[in-house]
């Protein structure tokens, strides 16, 4: 990973060393690690941002007796990643970066709840991961002392009052879920309204929080790639991908080209069974009933096409640290491109009919629209952000695998509203069946697994999930036991800004823009 | 105009159960019990769940903590895999719905923790090629309507007291069904300080559907079992 060129990572830590001392560059390159005292993190992060990097996320370990936080950012344009690292002594209250960087604010959230670790200055800390019905305070699960199948405290009991944004006469607020609707994912919406319009929006997740980045510790690395993949079980490659490429650039090993070739396949099938399950969402959310049979159909030839090569509808257990479990034969890939190839000729064919649908356009022209500027301020990423004008994409900007050989067009829109977010989903769409297809016809021969063996050390993985970018940093033992695993999800950095989206929506809108979003509860509480 | 493009495609649901023809990759094979040998040896020792575990002369697979890594299908360690796995386990054989459930019966889903694959699974249900709704099988908002409580996902600390809130919301007569090997042991998150092992630890489980996730057949098997429409077979171990 360190064999990327550097192109901006110089200019940042050129910009750092006018308000750092000399010495606290402790790694050039990439990623270049750079530390800073307390009192100095909000200047840095100002000097960072400021360079057109968007923060991957925080990285909280505890180290030699103190915290060691980790702020991780990456190149919005190019190649490059820039840490900064912040050593807290046990009672020191770090300042909160979130007015500069918004991306930041969840973050700090779930570490105050989680490590019992103070954020000076954020507006908005106590109840958010552990909830405080169930939960009494000062239960810090994530600090090391505190074991992996620890009984849980008796509920509290204590009464969620969340805060009241709207003080209008006649003003009320309305909860949806935890459990709501047909089949969907547990979490809570509380909408503030005065009549007609949601004025404010609070989403509550958490719910669903497995704990996972907790009972991985002390799990093989192997096995705790398996947790990887059930994350998010409808972006399982991506994730599995980002996890093993972490253990790679520790044990310095890298897939045979055969597997990295195949990874972007399987990669790029997940995309677009992913995208057509968002436009079948959001196609069902507008009720149009045939247009939603007819997309869920394909969403099934996709699942068997997966069951048929992989052995798996969702693909697991196909990604291994060192490459991939499972090789494919000229059949199976023949049948990859044709299943895929009618699939996604069938969805265009249906979205060009959509897009002159008038029952559908009404519903979603001008819903749910992210402003270019909001998208940018809150760091959005996937094709939430392509469809808000925001290019970022890892595949392009931070290519791993066999993605650094290809050249992925991305699809972008500016509009921002859940019309836009449809058709770069679409656009997306056709393009994985076209990389998927030219990868194909071009695969390396040879094997597709490099025998991987554990060692020490750190590294961060990422890989552009169908939701949009996905981080892992990972820190391995000698014996290749998982000492730390910190999941940034594209969820968890899209969630914030979909809850401002809704304001000003009508209510019967909410489902719409919900379901264009298109983001993972599951991933988001991990 | 829609109605119209929607026949373009012809007829694509399956004539399940009355067939039990399956299209290719629509249901994957699982793992099955297997004569002891060396490569089995070495696959119980490669499982990450315990799911595997020599008995006597054989290999025996507890599909309930299976979650379908694959590691004991490829390579050196190696159990068989067969296409057609015992798919729905009936707990309680006594008290399952009677006559009146068999052609109508209307199930609340309840997410706990699932990690959205389950859900999925659930919702191709209602796609044309499985279409449930021809077998009188639906998919209810309101628990009040609900004569099933579907549980997926290993249930969390967070969902579990909105899982009983439902399961309470419930007319009698009522049954659970945990879906998914997460919901029937908890593999491979819990237990732990917060989820427990699968929905039997808070509920009374009637029906059992292992897999990670469950094919949407073997979701309709455990629907049509829990209605007296297939034959179900006694939980394992």
């Amino acid at each position: 990973m360190s064999d990327l060129p550097i192109t901006s990572n110089a200019a940042v830590l050129a910009a750092l060393s006018e308000i750092l001392p000399r010495d606290s560059v402790l790694r050039e390159g990439d990623p270049a690690e750079v530390e800073t005292s307390l009192e100095r993190l909000p200047s840095a992060v100002n000097a960072i941002v400021r360079n057109g990097y968007a923060l991957a996320g925080i990285v909280t370990e505890w180290e030699d007796a103190g915290w060691l936080y980790r702020y991780a950012f990456y190149c919005a344009s190019g190649p490059g990643f820039v840490h900064l690292i912040v050593h807290g002594k046990p009672g020191d209250a770090l300042a909160s970066i979130s007015p500069y960087v918004f991306s930041a604010d969840w973050h700090e959230r779930e570490i105050e709840d989680l490590f019992e670790l103070p954020f000076e200055g954020h507006p908005l800390l106590g109840d958010f991961v552990l909830h405080n019905e169930d939960w009494p305070e000062g239960v810090a699960p994530m600090r090391p002392g505190y074991g992996r199948d620890e009984p849980k405290p008796p509920r509290s009991g204590r009464p969620w009052r969340p805060q009241r944004f709207v003080r209008a006469p006649g003003a009320f607020s309305m909860s949806v879920g935890p459990i709501y609707s047909g089949i969907s994912e547990t979490a809570q919406f509380r909408l503030e309204s005065e009549g007609e319009q949601i004025l404010h929006a609070t989403p509550r997740l958490f719910y669903k929080f497995r704990g996972l980045e907790k009972i991985a510790e002390g799990q093989d690395a192997e096995d705790v790639l398996l947790l990887a993949e059930r994350l998010n079980g409808t972006s399982a490659v991506a994730h599995a991908v980002g996890f093993a490429q972490a253990a790679e650039a520790i044990a310095q090993v890298a897939p045979p080209p055969r597997a990295a070739a195949l990874r972007l396949v399987f990669a790029e099938l997940e995309r677009l069974r992913s995208h057509l399950c968002t436009i079948e969402d959001l196609v069902e959310s507008t009720g149009l009933q045939v247009p939603t049979a007819m997309l869920s159909s394909l969403v099934e030839d996709l699942l068997r096409l997966s069951g048929r090569v992989a052995g798996h509808r969702y693909l697991f257990g196909l990604v291994r640290a060192g490459g991939l479990a499972l090789d494919i034969g000229g059949a199976e890939a023949a049948d990859i491109i044709k299943t895929s190839r009618e699939a996604t000729a069938r969805l265009l064919r249906i979205v060009e009919q959509l897009a002159y649908d008038n029952g559908f356009l009404d519903r979603v022209e001008q819903v749910g629209t992210l402003p270019v500027p909001r998208a940018l301020h809150h760091g959005v990423v996937g094709p939430v952000g392509r469809a808000s004008g925001l290019g970022k994409d890892l595949r392009v900007i931070q290519p791993y695998g066999a993605y650094r050989d290809r050249e992925v067009r991305i699809a972008l829109a500016d509009e921002g509203d859940a019309f836009a977010r449809f058709r770069v989903l679409a656009a997306e769409a056709a393009e994985s069946q076209h990389l998927m297809e030219d990868v194909l016809n071009s695969l390396p021969a040879g094997p597709v697994l490099t025998p991987w063996r554990p060692g020490a050390g750190t590294a961060l993985g990422w890989s552009e999930s169908p939701l949009g970018a996905a981080f892992h940093w990972l820190r391995l033992s000698q014996a290749g036991t998982v000492l730390r695993w910190r999941i940034m999800p594209p969820s968890f950095t899209n969630w914030p800004a979909l809850a401002t989206v809704v304001e000003g929506a009508a209510f019967q809108d909410f489902p719409i823009i919900l379901a264009s979003f298109g983001l993972s509860i599951a991933e988001s509480d991990r | 105009m829609w109605t119209t493009k929607g026949l373009t495609r012809g007829i694509l649901t399956t004539s399940y159960p009355k067939s039990r023809r399956q299209a290719p990759g629509a249901r994957p094979p699982r793992p099955v019990a297997t004569p002891t040998s060396q490569a089995g040896q070495a696959a119980v020792g490669v499982c990450p769940t315990g799911a595997l575990e020599l008995r006597g002369n054989h290999v025996a697979v507890d599909l309930g903590r299976c979650i379908d890594c694959q590691r004991c299908r490829r390579g050196d360690a190696k159990v068989e895999w067969a296409d057609e796995s015992q798919v729905a386990l009936r707990l309680s054989p006594a008290d399952l719905p009677g006559k009146a459930f068999r052609h109508s019966l209307h199930v609340r889903v309840v997410d706990a923790g699932d990690g959205g694959e389950t859900l999925r699974e659930l919702k191709q249900l209602t796609s044309p090629y499985y279409a449930v709704h021809r077998l009188g099988i639906f998919f209810t908002p309101t628990p009040r309507d609900a004569d099933v409580l579907l549980v997926v996902g290993p249930v969390t600390q967070g969902a579990r007291r909105a899982l009983l809130d439902t399961y309470e919301a419930m007319p009698e007569p009522k049954w659970v069904m945990a879906v998914g090997s997460a919901a029937v042991s908890g593999v491979p998150f819990g237990p732990s300080f917060t989820t427990v092992a699968g929905v039997g630890e808070v509920l009374p489980v009637d029906v059992v559907v292992p897999g990670d996730p469950p094919p949407p057949l073997a979701i309709l098997d455990g629907l049509l079992s829990l209605m007296g429409r297939v034959p179900a077979e006694e939980m394992l171990s």
